[in-house]
């Protein structure tokens, strides 16, 4: 099976996100040899995730990337060099589905403040998934857009820990890997 | 299948790859290896330093065009190795480094002379394998001469953990692998090559800029049948030194940095430039952004991160450049005529730069000048002789005087720059080819590097030639400091130098030092002749600089062709 070639026809060359789904050999080194890639071509990653795909010697990466056509182009390619590497889709904020989940928890001594942060989550249909006499700690899911908004609105209660996985992405509809 | 140890598949698996050399040195941690090396065919080439291992493997895949290999220990012997594999990588040469690892229940316990070698060489090779259970050795060895050989070649690395290695296995040698994120492109898209077609036919003044791929893929014959067939002036890279006869009416030699004055001159003027697994590297091209402005560039390539890399092109066709270069020539039609006018004008065109650059750089006045010595290595040497050089103004003399004849007789440390690269690689390539000469033209400080090598081309009786232009001096680095440090010398004077006849009598080699250019002619003619490794010292001008010269961060308009 041939790798994709890649699949960009923007031609503007200003910086975006991008994400790159990644299918690669599930085995020890590879996830060094691509963030190695990165580092030594002077690439840069915004966030990357892996997980076991629907066949078990396979992983899917997920890697975002802000760059222009042109470095993500020199990217994809270099990628492909990699012997690991099987597929590499290119996927953007139209063509993919694409969710980030993270956990925030907040100073929350006062219970009006409580309160406040719980109706927020709701409307960000998050979930409370600790709450002390000191700190709430809320779960969002979505993508990371949301979650930078989210993360805005209750700065002011003071954010005390953030921890964020990083985008997790697959295309939509009947897209067939071809695996 | 009979059974055996995983250092015994390693070695029959690596017969059934045909491997005829295997250059290395060995340790604790692949003294299993070397003991099935007892009961092998394949002839072993003790090695001095591991670092010339690799260079001999290398020198040795850019003759035979097949990947060479190179045995070390772990730990300090596989590090040695890097430089080597990292030369190899630079100059996309296929070469299969085995290393022995500490046992499996040692990894990652700091042990005695563990270095994870994988991580090391991660950026330097083009895959690496660590056989976790002997099993895997044979088809792993399968694989990675695919991998090194394939596509756009380079070092594949194995590394074998002691006990792997004594494990017992049974020997099962696939015939034919498939390795599934790996598919090196072979056949081009035709319609690419239909495009790159109409640009070359349709342009007035072309150029050909070949380079290593061109050696690589062993597209000689066919290059030169598209520069006969359209009269098209072929300048090379300094890595395709050697792709097209530097004797041949059309050629212009090496372009960049010490390129033929010509050679960077004609190349701003043409109108339509055809690169031919070239990689537009910073030293051929000068400046990205002035290279081939406002006409069309052509780019063949096996590997497509190289299209658009360091140069936006028209048209990019990428394959392996001998099948791609074969169907651009049926592609042009029987009864084509190159517009006659308009290529006579660029033909003499070219013959006018030539004529003026020929007229206006002057040679130093000494008896003895780099440049008259590689013009009588030329004439001594035959036709197919092979020649390597080490790095700095002796490899730059090369690139500029010394005339290849036979395509891919010519080979450098382009890519990395290693110095000390030359001579152990002339012995592989000695190796390759046990029936001409091999001369490695060297600077004194480089073959300092590597000078032990001797010993090798001595006692394994693979004679070569140094042809050493001694200037006591790391002389490339003296003459950037005469250039840009106002003569602020640096670090560049080679005191206490060894006599280098004294050395390689020592070694068992034949020497001679030459003042006059008539001696020099009777000790090449000796050299030539007699099968015995020589060094031949030649004492030149600690000043004589290497022009024309771009320096760096400016473009081939800026050429400056003499002091
Ligand atoms: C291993 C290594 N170290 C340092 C350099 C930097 N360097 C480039 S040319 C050069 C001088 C080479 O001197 P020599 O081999 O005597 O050749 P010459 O320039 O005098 O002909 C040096 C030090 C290099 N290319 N490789």
């Amino acid at each position: 099976m041939q790798k994709n070639k890649n699949t960009i026809f923007d031609e503007d060359n200003e910086n975006k996100m991008y994400i790159l789904s990644v299918i690669v050999e599930n085995k020890p080194g590879v996830l060094f040899r691509i963030t190695n890639l990165f580092r030594s071509r002077n690439f840069n990653i915004e966030s990357i995730t892996v997980g076991i795909t629907e066949k078990p010697d396979l992983s899917r990466m997920t890697i975002t990337t802000v760059s222009d056509v042109k470095t993500l182009e020199q990217l994809v390619k270099q990628l492909q060099k990699l012997i690991d590497i099987i597929q590499i889709n290119v996927l953007n904020k139209e063509n993919a589905v694409y969710r980030e989940l993270a956990l925030i928890k907040m100073n929350a001594k006062d219970p009006t403040t409580r309160i406040e942060i719980a109706n927020f989550a709701t409307i960000y249909r998050g979930n409370i998934m600790d709450i002390s006499n000191e700190t709430i700690t809320v779960e969002i899911i979505g993508t990371p857009d949301k979650i930078d908004a989210f993360k805005n609105l209750v700065s002011n209660y003071g954010i005390i820990q953030v921890a964020r996985t990083g985008v997790s992405a697959l295309p939509r509809g009947a897209v067939n890997d071809d695996l | 299948m009979s059974e055996m140890s995983g250092a015994a598949a390693l070695m029959a698996a690596l017969e059934k790859e045909k491997v005829e050399y295997i250059f290395g040195l060995p340790g604790g941690a692949n003294l299993p290896i070397y003991d099935a090396l007892v009961d092998s065919k394949i002839r072993h080439i003790l090695v001095r330093h591991e670092q010339s291992a690799a260079h001999m493997a290398d020198g040795y895949a850019r003759i035979k065009r097949k990947a060479g290999v190179c045995f070390a220990t772990s730990g300090p012997g596989a590090t040695n190795l890097v430089t080597g594999i990292a030369t190899a990588y630079a100059d996309s040469s296929p070469i299969i480094a085995v290393t022995g690892q500490v046992a499996l229940p040692m990894i990652g316990k700091d042990a005695f002379q563990e270095t994870d070698i994988i991580g090391v060489t991660n950026p330097c090779t083009k895959y690496a394998f660590q056989p976790r259970i002997a099993s895997e050795i044979p088809e792993m060895v399968k694989k990675s001469f695919y991998i090194a050989e394939s596509g756009r070649p380079g070092p594949v690395l194995i590394d074998i953990p002691k006990d792997v290695q004594q494990q017992v296995t049974k020997m099962d040698f696939p015939e034919y692998i498939k390795v599934r994120g790996y598919n090196p492109i072979v056949d081009a898209d035709l319609s690419e090559i239909n495009k790159a077609c109409e640009m070359i036919l349709k342009a007035e003044k072309p150029m050909i800029m070949a380079g290593g791929g061109v050696i690589l893929s062993g597209a000689f014959s066919e290059l030169q049948t598209l520069a006969e067939l359209l009269s098209i002036p072929v300048v090379t890279t300094f890595k395709g030194k050697g792709a097209f006869p530097e004797n041949h009416p059309l050629a212009l030699g090496p372009i960049g940095m010490h390129g033929h004055a010509e050679a960077n001159k004609m190349v701003q003027e043409a109108d339509c430039i055809l690169a031919i697994g070239a990689r537009f590297s910073d030293r051929t091209v000068g400046r990205f952004d002035e290279f081939g402005k406002d006409i069309n560039v052509i780019h063949f390539d096996v590997d497509p991160a190289e299209i658009g890399k360091n140069k936006s092109v028209n048209a990019a066709v990428i394959g392996d450049v001998k099948s791609s270069l074969r169907t651009l020539i049926k592609l042009i039609p029987k009864n084509f005529r190159t517009n006659e006018e308009i290529s006579k004008l660029w033909l003499s065109r070219k013959r006018e730069i030539v004529n003026y650059y020929e007229e206006s750089i002057k040679d130093y006045s000494r008896e003895i000048t780099a440049k008259k010595a590689l013009k009588k290595l030329r004439e001594i040497l035959p036709a197919d002789g092979i020649v390597t050089t080490e790095v700095g103004q002796c490899q730059m003399w090369a690139s500029l005087h010394f005339d290849v004849i036979s395509p891919g007789t010519f080979f450098s440390s382009t890519g990395l720059g290693t110095m000390g690269f030359g001579f152990p690689a002339s012995i592989g390539a000695k190796a390759a080819r046990t029936d001409v000469p091999v001369v490695d033209i060297a600077g004194d400080g480089s073959f300092n590097m590597t000078e032990n090598s001797l010993a090798v081309s001595v006692l394994e009786e693979l004679p070569v030639i140094v042809f050493l232009l001694n200037n006591q001096m790391l002389g490339m680095v003296a003459q950037w400091q005469r250039t840009f440090y106002n003569r602020r010398y640096s670090g560049v004077h080679q005191k206490n130098c060894p006599d280098y006849c004294k050395l390689a009598e020592s070694y068992g080699a034949q020497a001679h030092r030459v003042s006059s250019m008539d001696e020099l002619d009777k000790a090449l003619k000796v050299a030539v002749k007699s099968n015995i490794a020589t060094v031949i010292d030649i004492p030149i001008d600690p000043d004589e600089d290497v022009y024309p010269f771009v320096a760096p961060g400016t473009g081939l308009k800026d050429m400056i062709i003499g002091a």
